[in-house]
């Protein structure tokens, strides 16, 4: 999943210097102008961004495009995406290949500074674990010295691995294989005692196995992966509109605004929040530089955060909310107010 | 005078053949029995595995209770994305005409009574057409972004179009490393060897990440266009060299000959040398080209749905997840018929011209 990622991080600072950054609202006016918003999406990651059997993306990376769309043109359609590998992320985010990018990226100082990027927030948070066989009794990650660990080379899961071993004085024989898929397979036959990768990937390739129930996923998680959409650097006033576009879908959540309902929610609410939010009173577009009924184009079309998640992640991985749920669940999702 | 008859009986039929061929002594006996128990066992896995067990419906669950036989069923549920990618479903006829008027013309082009001089104009004609049908936005056709284009026709057109234009560009590399102007050569040696020295996938790679940043402000040049003009010119370099054989390998007295009788260097090329060159060199050509047609697949990388970047992308569903296996088999059948055809082209097209040598 993030092989080249250091390889790219180099030519990426690299070349840094040698491009220039799009100022402020250029972005947005060029978007209004052509009509759409052009998304640089994963080529295939089921439940962020992934095309169906007809060809047509799906996933949560992908909802977040469309409401961009929706809050700045009104329409969710008006979303193009041109899958990208991890290598090409950042160049054509650079060179305006692509206006957002939305493409399960992990927010690091490195990238939010050299790279030249600008991260608006993050829709998923994610983290490294590991799956093993039950038959095998083990129960946590403290119990693996030694073991044999099926995993892809050149990926930060790799480092991550490594230094999670180390800092617990455990040794491990790692069986590297290129590819995600075999190394799942390979796993699953038994020639090692550990898959490790991403904690939502590891729940997705649990419920290929032949009988899903052999396999656990261990509780420890030995990474932190905010993954977050991201703009150009120095792009403020559309960084702005992504970040508030996530907001207010989480805020619709929290008020228990879904897009069945969100009608009613504009026509009858007292609450001045769900008004601010619905753009009945106040101006928060006109701020944002956008009209008015911004989030309520988002709520519509798109739906809310708990909506987007449940269609694509919980049902194409199976996976539940975690650290994805709202604050007020117990989760990190804390929608700053919008005011 | 007639030898036909000098052949004994007892040669013919394939009791006969079986008899001297398999069992003419103990030992090949021996073998051959065990060489026939194998590849019936064999044969019957693969019987087993991808008819008598297989399930074809496109049904995960049937397919995960059938564990010891194909499940079909992934291609019955995915052919549509992996032939034709994230092009719209509802349009999907218009890349299914595009291809099969290019593989057409493609035929036709291939046949000897067809080599006429408006074989150009048609292509030029045909490629407006394909472009018109693929991209659409005139003619009440919707357009369609080529961000969008995947699967078969995309890696037809990469080939193809990588082909044709490679071809042209092959003959002058190879013409220019054997001239005698030092510029002109000098030119084609340091382009030849400086790209038959980079692998494919970082020609690729520099057309896709580096490339767009030395662009200037606001300029940007197509994902799939900078991708076809790096296969373009890896081919080409490859081509030359292959042509550049060819060229050696037509004896002096050719050129000297046609010297004498005062052709012009383009007229001795075009008339004397280039038909003979490009005749010995057909079998590595073709073969320049198969491994070309494959190598197309290395622009998943770079984030193009090709074919097998489509089967990749298929496979990714985790309802189907885990009959990878049957997807590739898929594909590589695929593969095969073109890269087959190609190669059966080639032998044809080979003794062909060879009858003129025969005495």
């Amino acid at each position: 999943m993030k092989s080249l990622k250091l390889i790219v991080g180099g030519t990426i600072a690299a070349t840094a210097a040698l491009s220039t950054f799009a100022m402020a609202g250029e972005t947005v006016d060029s978007i209004k102008a052509k009509g759409y918003v052009q998304c640089g999406a994963n080529t295939a990651l089921a439940g962020f961004s992934a095309p169906t059997s007809e060809g047509k993306w799906e996933g949560l990376d992908i909802d977040l495009c469309h409401a961009v769309a929706a809050a700045i043109l009104g329409d969710a359609s008006k979303a193009r995406f041109t899958p990208l590998t991890a290598a090409q992320r950042f160049t054509a985010l650079q060179s305006k290949e692509v206006d957002l990018l939305a493409r399960n990226t992990t927010w690091t100082l490195s990238r939010d500074t050299k790279v030249g990027l600008n991260f608006a927030g993050v829709n998923y948070y994610d983290g490294q674990g590991f799956m093993v066989a039950k038959a095998s009794g083990i129960t946590s990650a403290t119990e693996l010295d030694g073991a044999t660990v099926c995993i892809e080379p050149g990926t930060t899961t790799e480092l991550n691995l490594a230094d999670y071993f180390r800092a617990q004085g455990m040794s491990f024989e790692p069986v590297v294989i290129e590819n995600a898929v075999e190394a799942v397979q390979t796993f699953f036959s038994g020639r090692c005692d550990v898959y490790t990768t991403d904690a939502s990937g590891l729940a997705s390739y649990r419920q290929t196995a032949p009988n899903p129930d052999d396999f656990i996923v261990l509780p420890e998680i030995i990474s932190k992966e905010p993954l977050g959409p991201a703009v150009r650097h120095g792009d403020e006033e559309f960084a702005d509109i992504v970040r508030w576009t996530h907001i207010a879908m989480l805020e619709a959540e929290e008020k228990g605004i879904t897009s069945a309902n969100v009608d009613t929610f504009k026509k009858d609410s007292k609450d001045p929040g769900v008004q601010r939010l619905l753009g009945t009173t106040g101006d928060m577009g006109k701020a944002l530089g956008v009209s008015d009924d911004w989030a309520y184009n988002v709520i519509k079309q798109v739906g809310n955060y708990g909506e987007s998640f449940d269609r694509n992640v919980k049902a194409k991985l199976g996976l539940e909310r975690g650290l994805n749920a709202l604050w007020t669940d117990g989760g990190l999702m804390y929608p700053a107010p919008i005011r | 005078m007639s030898n036909i008859a000098i052949k004994p009986p007892s040669q013919s039929g394939i009791v006969n053949w079986m008899k001297e061929n398999l069992f003419s002594n103990k030992l090949n006996t021996v073998i051959s029995i065990i060489c026939i128990y194998l590849v019936v066992k064999f044969l019957a896995g693969v019987v087993d595995w991808g008819i008598l067990n297989a399930v074809f419906a496109a049904d995960a669950s049937a397919c995960k209770a059938a564990s010891d036989g194909a499940c079909w069923g992934v291609i019955s549920e995915k052919y549509r994305f992996i032939i034709f990618g994230t092009y719209p479903a509802d349009e999907q006829w218009r890349p299914l005409l595009a291809m099969v008027w290019f593989v057409g013309l493609i035929i036709c082009s291939l046949l000897r009574s067809f080599w006429k001089l408006w074989l150009l104009p048609l292509w030029i004609a045909s490629l407006i057409g394909l472009g018109i049908l693929m991209w659409g936005g005139v003619l009440g056709l919707s357009y369609v972004e080529n961000t969008q284009w995947g699967g078969l026709p995309l890696t037809l057109m990469l080939a193809v179009v990588g082909t044709v234009a490679a071809f042209p560009l092959g003959i002058l590399l190879a013409l220019g490393r054997r001239s005698e102007l030092p510029l002109i050569r000098v030119w084609c040696v340091a382009f030849i060897e400086l790209v038959r020295g980079v692998p494919l996938i970082s020609v690729l790679f520099m057309a896709s990440v580096m490339f767009p940043l030395f662009l200037p402000e606001g300029v940007t040049i197509d994902k799939l266009l900078r991708a076809q003009i790096g296969i373009i010119l890896f081919t080409s370099a490859y081509l030359a060299e292959v042509f550049r054989g060819g060229l050696q390998a037509v004896p002096k007295g050719q050129y000297e000959a046609a010297a004498a009788m005062g052709l012009t260097y383009w007229q001795t090329m075009r008339v004397v040398v280039m038909p003979q060159a490009l005749r010995i060199v057909i079998p590595p050509t073709v073969n320049s080209f198969i491994s070309m047609f494959k190598d197309t697949s290395l622009v998943l990388i770079i984030g193009l749905f090709d074919l097998l970047a489509t089967a990749k992308v298929a496979i990714t569903d985790p309802v189907w997840r885990a009959f990878y296996i049957e997807v590739y088999i898929f594909v590589a059948a695929i593969y095969f018929v073109f890269c087959y055809s190609m190669a059966s082209y080639a032998n044809n097209l080979e003794t062909e011209l060879r009858k003129g040598e025969q005495h």
